[in-house]
């Protein structure tokens, strides 16, 4: 590849990453606070979790030569992993319980929904 | 991280991911915004690839983009006399207050702090080869614990998704 003058001196930092997954992250808060729909709640809660991944994955790319041991630090990917599996679970029992709300309310409106019993 | 292939493919993938993240705000339609939604998980899963988190990225296109995504499209289509409209409640304005100050402190702490991590060769040289087995090695090893109580969790949100939505017959119905 020939060199680009405009991107030969640029150079990805972990600023970078942590810029963008604070961008995905207010995103992901912005439409879990003011959607309507139980769903799309629920998909930025899912947008947050995913910029908390980018977070400690560029943390621990970032942070890899400091190891004096020779191996890789896969701690921040263990924990990624652990994360992927909390979310899958709360997906699954988020939207079991928004067609709970639906099957008595026949509404899934997070205003409609505002009694603790029905 | 100063190649070009990896600065263009950064920038690239964050605008993609941006971009459709945005837009699962801005659209309106609920199918529309969940598509969007794929899309932005697919960018993001190429962001963790130039992170050299191979694992990572390819489970976040099957767990994200793949199961989390449709059943979401089943919670969608299981519910058809609600509406699909992805409005907005009076929030918005102060949720876009709370979303612009909560990424300008982000973004301005990012840039202001001197992080100290590594650059250049020393970064390259400790590009992860592989990390399946390492991850493996610290799953069943010291985080053994955490692994068994991921899939007791797992299994009880499998039991409970199955009970919360089971039809409930009325006594006298039979079984």
């Amino acid at each position: 590849m020939p060199p680009i003058p405009a991107i030969q001196d640029l150079s990805i930092t972990l600023a970078h990453y942590i810029g963008l997954s604070g961008t995905v992250f207010a995103i992901g808060a912005l439409i879990a606070l003011s959607k309507r729909n139980a769903v799309a709640v629920l998909m930025g809660i899912e947008l947050m979790l995913n910029a908390v991944n980018l977070t400690v994955l560029a943390f621990s790319r970032f942070s890899a030569a400091f190891d004096k041991t020779g191996s890789a630090p896969l701690e921040g990917h263990v924990f990624v992993v652990f994360v992927l599996t909390v979310a899958a679970a709360e997906a699954a029992v988020a939207l079991a319980m928004a067609v709970l709300v639906y099957r008595r309310r026949e509404t899934v409106d997070l205003d409609r929904v505002n009694l603790m019993r029905w | 991280m100063e190649s070009p292939g990896i600065v263009l493919a950064f920038f690239a993938l964050s605008g993609v991911t941006v971009m459709s993240a945005l837009l699962v705000f801005v659209a309106r339609n609920l199918l529309h915004a969940l598509a969007f939604l794929v899309l932005s998980f697919l960018g993001m899963a190429g962001l963790f690839l130039t992170l050299s988190a191979d694992f990572i990225g390819i489970a976040q296109i099957l767990i994200y983009a793949g199961s989390i995504s449709v059943l979401m499209v089943f919670a969608v289509m299981l519910t058809p006399l609600a509406s699909r409209n992805n409005g907005s409640t009076l929030y918005v304005i102060p949720a876009l207050l709370a979303a612009g100050g909560l990424s300008s402190i982000i973004g301005f702490i990012a840039i202001d702090t001197e992080w100290d991590e590594r650059k250049g060769d020393a970064l390259a040289k400790s590009d992860f080869t592989t990390t399946i087995a390492g991850i493996g090695d610290l799953l069943l090893g010291r985080y053994l614990l955490a692994f068994e109580v991921a899939s007791v969790l797992l299994l009880f949100a499998l039991l409970g998704a199955i009970v919360l939505v089971q039809e409930r017959r009325r006594a006298g119905e039979g079984a």
